[in-house]
């Protein structure tokens, strides 16, 4: 007899179930998933508020080196994800094989983008004055990730990672056509050496999400890759109490764009003299 | 040793040094009964006669000016005598239509088309007219909006030419921003700008649009429209292609209008966190870009190891610069508990000296609150606040008997949940209160919806990049306060809005970048 | 600089506090006043004051009797009586005032008993350079000496130059020793002015450190320069040391004089400079007891400012003796 698993949520570094006790099946009864309310998706914005603190003050080499350690991560985890892609995706070996090395692929180039990005959009501007000015991205802090409908390993790590380069931290709603990938993936982030809350992941219905992710304030931004035009809208509106940077459509994977998105630019004057 | 407690031990110890040597010091106790000329300034009124002001002005459509579609006209009020200086024409959806369509004809038909370096020379010769001219717009601005003629002449309009001269140069040079991504302009933008730096924030908003390439339809504050319409003249003098920038003058519903406009591709507003949110909320539905440059309650934070007197200095100009009509006014003074007090009374002496008056007046240092209904916003705010407590200062300056004059204050003594310590004022008025820990400032200073600019004042390099590096803001000032450069990027975090203005990042809200 | 520990006469110690100052942010302050306009009758206000606090210096060494009884005629009387029957007859309807002598004249101790017998009874002060002006290289003995010789030749005012050298290599007791050393001649019998050399300090740090230190040691007044030394007084330099002068007197109560000196040649300079001082420290220094103009050019240019304030005409720029 089959023993139906309950895969939980990832809040704040561990594995929890939804507080409301909710949970459904996916995947033709591959498993059980989480519902995940309203509450714990407050719960996943506290952790992620005091998990940015640890992310962002990190050194830009150190957090290089975490990312890495993700894609490290999945590497070893290869079996379960091609398991999980050929079983729920009928996907083929080759095939489920290669969405690991698109995940794997991400992971490795946001990795050697941490120490990089600012210097390819940071600015020492020649002002008129005796004044040293400087332009230098920042993290955003608290980033919500509305995943796509249609699943795709690699640019859902994409997602995420553009977002963690910059020193943000991440809660993801994971989309509804593998949600069961929240369990490998959970794995790679908690044995990462990454800070807890920096990445929370969770498994739900948007249409009970949206306006709670939208309206919450300390969320600062929202990468929005959903499908649902009407959700967008809805998202967006919302979103304006405060002034949330809407992000959708990362189309291109790999890419500086993606991560210049969830940065804020902070200028430094100091005056030049003795 | 700390200079605070070297201080203490001075004190201590001079009262034996003084002693010692009273028997010598006679020639310094008949200084002391000594009093000096009382220098009074004789009025020294900048001429008005540099700028010839008409009775009324029409919308600027396609390089023409044209009559509002209502006949409608909206007076224009001198702050600092309350008399009419002109009228405006009250543009309304068929004018602002007719913008639009001009806008767009032009960037379909000429602007997109140019060369960028003919369109970079176009920018070159506006700013140039703006400095050849510059005298009489500085006169303009200050009668319109009530500033110092010393602010207009000195910073907003010379400031203005210089955005046009520095976004002339990207014109041609786009491709070297972004390197490795093409870009392309957008369209047509719809720019609705503030009444605080009128001139100033029209450059900053036409600048970068046009060098990227877009077409615009401009919409200045209906209480200063003045200088707007003027560089209309300006525009047509630098012989700019018909309808590559058209200004379409009004009040709410005429920027409302703008913004619901459908063939406009962005908006891009500066004003107050409030209209901005019901921008963003009308843009919601659509897929127009959208940039905002919103509200701030700014905090200018004091270590104990500052450079004191020139600390002040920031603190006055941080919240008294524009009658504290600055959108990152640095309104929250956050004094070191060590030096609160030394630190007060050297800023009450300094107040005593900022000059409230005739903004024309050259020795002018705060002028008039711009219009009528923020002079008695400011009031009713200062009255609550004194309800609410802390302790209230304000400079005894001799206010002109007609006219919307505020001298400069402060209150002291300010919890963080305050009202004063909370709300965005926009006027002279300062919130004071105090930490005992660089933690401390930085929380206390990041306490708020906003996150447009701070300062910090410390003469120790390393605390102030950790301060700096704490601080949510798009704008720092360590060290100086209220300081702009086109090649500086400005805006803010959060509530404050978002894209930036200036620099190579001013030009990414004018681009698509692929 | 951290604050310095001293020892003072009797044996105990005093700290002298170094206050920050930021270059940058006293430029543009300095820069300020310069922004003043400044017309009218407050403008006539001002040269007349500034007439009243000029020492009028001479300095070189060419100098000679006659040099000096020229200067002293001038100083006590700046204009002949022929160019106030000019302005009358220009301007008939204005109230025309009597053009007054000039704060000091400032000299080399050997033209003191020169300019002593000049000045008898003219009301105008006598100031002299000592201490081995202006490079201060001489022991302190000689140095005594040289202001000794000086008070007892007639000069009602010293002007001693402190030692940067001293003061550079961070020997802080041997400049405030000298300074107590000179007060301590000059008693009551003549008014000490401390010259920093500005110039030669170099940094805003060290002229707001040597003010508070020279106020410590007991100058009366603070003076930027020799004259002998570019940059001799600007106006940030200027600023600095009125501010350590407030702070001084916030602490003791003493209000202690300040002397910018060298590079203002003109009225429009000295204008700025007397704004600065009315905004800085009030009223109270608005007088020649407490604030003077080291200069020797300047007074002609406050002359043709008056005249043309008077008429609206300017006057000849030679006109005036170069005495």
């Amino acid at each position: 007899m089959k023993i139906e698993k309950t895969i939980k949520l990832f809040i704040n570094g561990q594995f929890a179930r939804s507080e409301s006790g909710r949970t459904y099946p996916v995947n033709d009864n591959y498993a059980r998933v989480c519902q995940a309310s309203k509450k714990d998706f407050r719960n996943s914005v506290d952790a992620a508020k005091s998990g940015e603190k640890s992310w962002s003050s990190k050194s830009a080499y150190n957090r290089s080196q975490i990312i890495y350690r993700m894609a490290e991560m999945c590497e070893g985890k290869r079996d379960q994800f091609v398991s999980l892609f050929k079983t729920t995706l009928s996907a083929s070996d080759k095939k489920a094989n290669e969405m690991v090395d698109e995940g794997i692929s991400s992971f490795v180039y946001y990795a050697g983008f941490c120490d990089k990005y600012s210097q390819t959009i940071g600015s020492v501007n020649p002002v008129s004055g005796p004044f040293h000015n400087f332009t230098t991205p920042e993290s955003v802090g608290v980033v919500a990730l509305i995943d796509s409908d249609e699943f795709n390993f690699g640019a859902t790590v994409d997602r995420i990672c553009s977002i963690l380069v910059g020193g943000n931290s991440v809660i993801a709603l994971l989309g509804p056509t593998l949600p069961a990938v929240l369990a490998p993936l959970s794995e790679v982030f908690a044995t990462s050496d990454l800070p807890a809350g920096v990445v929370n992941l969770l498994t739900g219905h948007l249409e009970e999400l949206a306006e709670v992710i939208a309206s919450h304030r300390e969320v600062r931004s929202i990468s929005y890759q959903n499908e649902s035009k009407k959700f967008y809208e809805t998202v967006r509106e919302k979103s304006v109490d405060n002034m949330k940077r809407i992000v959708p459509n990362h189309k291109e994977l790999k890419s500086l764009e993606n991560i210049l998105s969830f940065v804020e630019y902070k200028t430094v004057w100091h005056p030049i003299g003795v | 040793m700390t200079k605070k407690k070297a201080q203490k031990k001075t004190k201590a110890k001079k009262s034996k040094v003084t002693k010692k040597k009273k028997t010598t010091k006679k020639t310094s106790s008949v200084k002391k009964t000594v009093k000096g000329l009382d220098f009074v300034y004789d009025p020294a009124p900048e001429s008005k006669a540099v700028v010839h002001i008409q009775n009324k002005y029409d919308h600027f459509i396609a390089g023409k000016f044209v009559a509002p579609n209502s006949g409608k006209y909206m007076k224009s009020i001198n702050p600092a005598t309350e008399e009419v200086l002109t009228k405006h024409a009250v543009g309304d959806e068929k004018d602002v239509d007719r913008a639009v369509k001009a806008a767009r004809v032009a960037y379909e038909g000429v602007w997109s088309k140019m060369p960028a370096e003919e369109r970079g020379r176009y920018l070159y010769r506006i700013a140039r007219i703006l400095q050849e001219r510059s005298r009489e717009f500085a006169v303009a601005e200050t009668l319109d909006g009530g500033k110092p003629i010393k602010e207009s002449r000195d910073v907003d309009i010379p400031l203005a030419a210089a955005h046009f001269f520095y976004y002339a140069g990207w014109a041609d040079k786009l491709e070297y921003a972004f390197p490795g991504k093409s870009v392309r302009s957008i369209g047509v933008c719809g720019q609705i700008i503030p009444w605080n730096f009128p001139l100033l924030m029209a450059a900053w908003k036409l600048a970068p649009a046009l060098a990227a390439g877009n077409c615009v339809v401009l919409k200045p504050a209906e209480q200063t429209s003045l200088t707007a319409m003027l560089l209309a003249e300006v525009l047509q003098e630098a012989e700019l292609p018909d309808g590559v920038v058209n200004i379409v003058t009004g009040e709410g519903p005429t920027g409302a209008a703008l913004v619901a406009h459908p063939d406009v591709n962005k908006i891009a507003f500066t004003g107050s966190t409030d209209i901005g949110k019901l921008i963003a909320k009308n843009v919601a539905h659509t897929t127009k870009k959208l940039t905002l440059e919103l509200g701030g309650k700014s905090a200018n934070i004091v270590y104990e190891d500052a450079a004191i007197d020139q600390a002040v200095e920031g603190v006055v100009n941080g919240i008294y610069f524009n009658q504290g009509h600055v959108c990152c006014a640095g309104s929250r003074l956050l004094l070191e508990e060590s030096i609160a007090k030394d630190f007060l009374k050297k800023l009450q002496k300094r107040m005593k000296t900022i000059r409230v008056g005739d903004p024309l007046d050259k020795n002018t240092d705060l002028g008039a609150i711009n219009h009528k209904e923020q002079w008695e916003k400011i009031k009713t705010l200062v009255d609550q606040g004194k309800e609410e407590g802390g302790d209230f200062y304000q400079a005894e300056c001799k206010l002109p008997s007609k006219g919307y004059f505020f001298s400069p204050c402060y209150f002291a003594k300010q919890s963080g949940s305050s009202l004063i310590s909370r709300l965005e004022i926009f006027g002279p008025v300062l919130s004071v209160s105090t930490f005992r820990t660089p933690d401390e400032a930085i929380t206390k200073a990041n306490d708020t919806p906003y996150g447009l600019a701070a300062g910090i004042w410390s003469e120790k390099g390393s605390k102030i990049h950790k301060t700096a590096n704490g601080l949510k803001a798009g704008v720092i000032w360590a060290n100086t306060y209220n300081k702009f450069d086109p090649t500086s990027p400005f805006g803010g975090f959060f509530e404050s809005g978002y894209g930036r203005e200036g620099g190579l990042h001013g030009l990414l809200p004018y681009l698509e970048v692929k | 600089m951290p604050s310095v520990s001293i020892k003072v006469p009797g044996g105990s110690r005093i700290t002298i506090p170094h206050y920050p100052v930021d270059m940058v942010g006293a430029g543009e302050r300095a820069s300020s006043f310069t922004k003043r306009s400044i017309k009218k009758e407050s403008k006539l206000d001002a040269l007349y004051l500034a007439i009243t606090m000029t020492d009028l210096t001479t300095l070189e060494g060419a100098d000679t009797p006659g040099k000096v009884k020229q200067l002293c005629g001038k100083a006590i009387s700046p204009v002949p009586a022929h160019y106030l029957q000019e302005i009358k007859r220009l301007a008939p309807d204005k109230k025309i005032r009597p053009i007054p002598s000039v704060a000091a004249i400032c000299v080399y101790p050997e033209m003191v008993p020169i300019a002593r017998k000049c000045l008898e009874g003219s009301g105008v002060e006598l100031a002299s350079v000592a201490t081995a002006f202006p490079a201060g290289q001489l022991s302190l003995d000689l140095k005594l000496k040289d202001v000794a010789r000086a008070i007892k030749f007639g000069a009602t005012e010293i002007d001693m130059v402190i030692d940067r050298g001293a003061f550079l290599r961070g020997d802080y007791q041997k400049v405030f020793d000298e300074i107590v050393a000179v007060k301590d001649i000059c008693e009551d019998r003549a008014h000490l002015k401390v010259i920093l050399e500005t110039g030669e300090l170099k940094t805003l740090d060290n002229v707001r450190f040597a003010s508070t230190m020279a106020m410590e040691a007991g100058a009366d007044f603070i003076k930027t320069s020799t004259g002998k030394v570019t940059p001799a007084a600007t106006m940030p330099v200027t600023l600095v040391m009125l501010q350590a002068i407030w702070d001084y007197y916030q602490q003791t109560g003493k209000k202690i004089g300040m002397k910018p000196a060298g590079g203002i040649r003109t009225a429009k300079q000295a204008v700025h400079y007397l704004v600065m001082v009315n905004e800085v420290l009030g009223a109270d220094w608005l007088h020649p007891k407490m604030f003077r103009f080291g200069a020797s050019s300047l007074l002609n240019d406050l002359l043709r400012q008056i005249f043309k304030q008077y008429t609206g005409q300017y006057y000849y720029q030679d006109i005036f003796s170069l005495d």
